[in-house]
């Protein structure tokens, strides 16, 4: 089932356009790693498709419905994206809990005490109850990311947006992430990941895009992408890739 | 010496009534400043072009002109377009019109420090701009303030002296009035300096233990 | 009718702005020697003038301007206002200027010192040729804000009897028999506001020429 539907997307910042044109599919349950080099307009991309970043040129569907049209309930539309960031950016005044379920009182309307059932649950499923009444600034930059994934899970979206969710961890912490992000693939959360981490999308993507200077160049899976990709750029990215982090570190799915 | 004590003895009833009326002015104007200063703050870094143009105005003109002309103006200058205030309420006007000029500076910096990945979070959770400046700006916001907002507090507390000049029975005017009826001038004004030092002193260590209670945990209040 | 008493009595007005500047750069000069004493006190000095230092500073800020204004003005015999306002303005000015000073004193690095000591410099010559040549430099940002709160609280010298800007207003609106408040206060306060804008200007200035390289323009405010 078609879940999700990117057109033509087209965004310049200044002199600079970032995207030229992109267009790409995702079904439901899937999910797309996409890849490339830094500056390419992989984040933009992404936030053009929940409109934190309205595109100058193209349009986006969530289920047939139309995100980008300005008449679209645009609020109500986020409620149904999950989106990681890169910064974590967790409510730095609210509580591990407090974060996860302030979406579900204040978007959704919930209850208090049914939003923090919801909430403890997703805590429990990143693995971070016993952390539910710390601070942001009390925790690990791993466990922020996660419960940053919790607050996206607890609004229970059709899909969820992760931009560079492990480019700001200490080395150690990635894996914790990663495992989390299996496990929500496996479960059968469609997803959309941009990341540099090749272990994790040769695990769980179920299509590569890569992306360069604002377009899509290839995109596969991932089986025919890393081992016989197509376009001579592509071949060179991974590479290089390749060079600087090894083939992946080896993740346990 | 002693003689001095009897002196400070008999004044002490007038100059507490005195202290009383400061303390009162004091809380009106901290009352009305903070939120007219806030309401100003955010028509700056929110608002649409008129709203901002309204609110730096204000601003500019507050800031850039002396707390007692102001007061003078209100007091003695709006009789003469038939806007007669007492001049209690003059004062408050005055000063709290005042300080709320400063404060929406204090305010606008410390929204413009929560970092701009907290507003986009919200976004992507479904709230509104409304929302996310209410639940997730402003509570952070409010925090970074208080340093910036507990010194202001106390200079407002020393600049409430100036409403002894349209005749507002506060400490300062007392202390005038014991001087004029005792010509012991010096000594009046010695004691009322040690009652402001008390005031003002009392009141920064009570905004420091404030400051620490309010602290989210992890952060340094800055 | 009233307009025309303006526009004959703006001389009289803009010799009180004059007067006003002259109290402004009197006091402001005792503060900067007495601040830079008091500062250079209380980072260099033994424990006895630390205390002092800070006892100074403690009474000159926690005690409100015109309590001040007063003390000395009725403190002292035969003393002019506008002495008495100089001095309470300067002492009060020097205890805010000592926080600027120490500020950018304790800004500097400790290496700055043991380098010149290295080379010979006995404690005064170091501070004098190093420290302060570097210390005045990264104030000029600070000294923008205390500037324009000093020219502002010239006005207060009104209440012991200074006849600068403020008073001469009070003088002609008693001359109108308060009809021309509104008006007089109005043109008192923009001729205050031109002041403080023009004095704003011309520090900015200041502060670009004076500039170390290197070191960037502190952000003021907060």
């Amino acid at each position: 089932m078609l879940l999700l539907r990117v057109e033509d997307i087209h965004k310049t910042y200044g002199d600079l356009e970032v995207l030229k044109g992109v267009s790409f599919t995702v079904q439901k349950g899937e999910t797309k790693v996409i890849i490339g080099p830094s500056g390419t307009g992989k984040s933009t991309l992404l936030r053009c498709i929940n409109r934190l970043t309205p595109p100058d040129k193209g349009r986006v569907w969530l289920e047939g419905v139309e995100v980008t049209h300005t008449k679209s309930r645009i609020n109500k539309l986020r409620a149904q994206i999950g989106f990681v960031f890169q910064d974590f950016n967790l409510f730095s005044h609210l509580t591990a809990l407090d974060n996860v379920r302030i979406g579900l009182v204040k978007v959704k309307g919930l209850k208090k005490d049914i939003a923090t059932k919801l909430a403890m649950r997703e805590l429990e499923r990143v693995g971070l109850r016993d952390k539910a009444n710390a601070y942001p600034a009390q925790l690990s930059g791993g466990q922020q990311q996660r419960v940053s994934i919790a607050r996206a899970l607890a609004m229970d979206p059709k899909l969820i947006l992760f931009d560079e969710p492990t480019s700001a961890l200490d080395p150690e912490l990635i894996g914790e992430v990663l495992t989390v992000m299996i496990s929500l693939a496996k479960e059968g959360m469609t997803m959309v990941v941009v990341s540099h981490e090749m272990g994790f999308a040769r695990a769980v993507a179920d299509e590569i895009i890569f992306m360069e200077h604002g377009v899509i160049v290839e995109q596969g899976p991932p089986q025919q992408l890393f081992v016989s990709p197509k376009h001579p750029r592509t071949k060179e990215f991974l590479q290089k890739i390749t060079e600087l982090y090894g083939k992946g570190k080896e993740v346990r799915t | 010496m002693t003689d001095f004590f009897h002196f400070a003895q008999s004044s002490l009833p007038s100059l507490l009534a005195g202290t009383a009326v400061t303390l009162q002015l004091w809380a009106w104007c901290m009352l009305g400043g903070t939120i007219l200063g806030l309401l100003l703050a955010l028509g700056r870094v929110y608002g649409n072009r008129i709203v901002y143009a309204f609110s730096t105005g204000y601003i500019e003109l507050f800031r850039g002109t002396p707390m007692l002309v102001q007061m003078l103006f209100i007091y003695f200058g709006l009789p003469n377009i038939g806007i007669q205030l007492s001049s209690l309420v003059a004062a408050s006007m005055a000063l709290g019109m005042n300080t709320a000029a400063y404060q929406a500076e204090y305010f606008r910096a410390a929204i413009r420090s929560v970092k701009a990945g907290q507003m986009e979070a919200a976004y992507a959770l479904g709230m509104s701009k409304i929302q996310a400046i209410f639940y997730i700006v402003l509570p952070q916001a409010l925090r970074i303030v208080i340093p910036s907002w507990s010194n202001e507090a106390v200079l407002l507390l020393k600049y409430s002296s100036i409403a002894f000049a349209i005749g507002v029975p506060e400490l300062m005017a007392r202390a005038q009035i014991i001087g004029y009826t005792t010509f012991r001038f010096f000594d009046a004004f010695l004691i009322t300096a040690f009652i402001y030092l008390m005031l003002t002193t009392g009141l920064a260590q009570l905004l420091d233990i404030l400051s620490e209670k309010l602290a989210i945990p992890g952060q340094e209040v800055r | 009718m009233i307009y025309r008493t303006i526009l004959e009595e703006l001389p009289y007005l803009l010799q009180g702005a004059l007067v006003a500047l002259e109290l402004l750069f009197a006091f402001i000069s005792l503060g900067f020697f007495v601040g830079m004493a008091i500062a250079i006190m209380r980072v260099y000095g033994n424990r006895f003038l630390t205390l002092l230092a800070v006892l100074f500073e403690r009474f000159f800020r926690g005690v409100p301007a015109v309590v001040l204004l007063f003390l000395f003005f009725y403190g002292i015999h035969n003393i002019s206002p506008f002495t008495a306002a100089t001095l309470a303005l300067g002492f009060r000015s020097a205890a805010y200027q000592s926080q600027i000073f120490r500020g950018a004193i304790e800004a500097i690095q400790s290496g700055q010192m043991l380098a010149a000591r290295a080379l010979g410099m006995g404690r005064f010559k170091a501070i004098w040729c190093i420290i302060l040549p570097q210390a005045l430099r990264l104030a000029i940002g600070a000294w923008s804000n205390e500037f324009a709160s000093e020219l502002k609280d010239t006005s207060l010298a009104y209440t012991i009897g200074v006849v600068e800007l403020l008073r001469r207003a009070k003088y002609i609106v008693s001359y109108t028999y308060g009809n021309g408040a509104l008006v007089v206060y109005g043109v008192c306060a923009l001729m205050y506001l031109v002041l403080v804008r023009t004095g704003n200007v011309v520090l900015y200035r200041l502060e670009d020429k004076f500039a170390i390289p290197g070191f960037e323009r502190r952000e003021k405010g907060m």
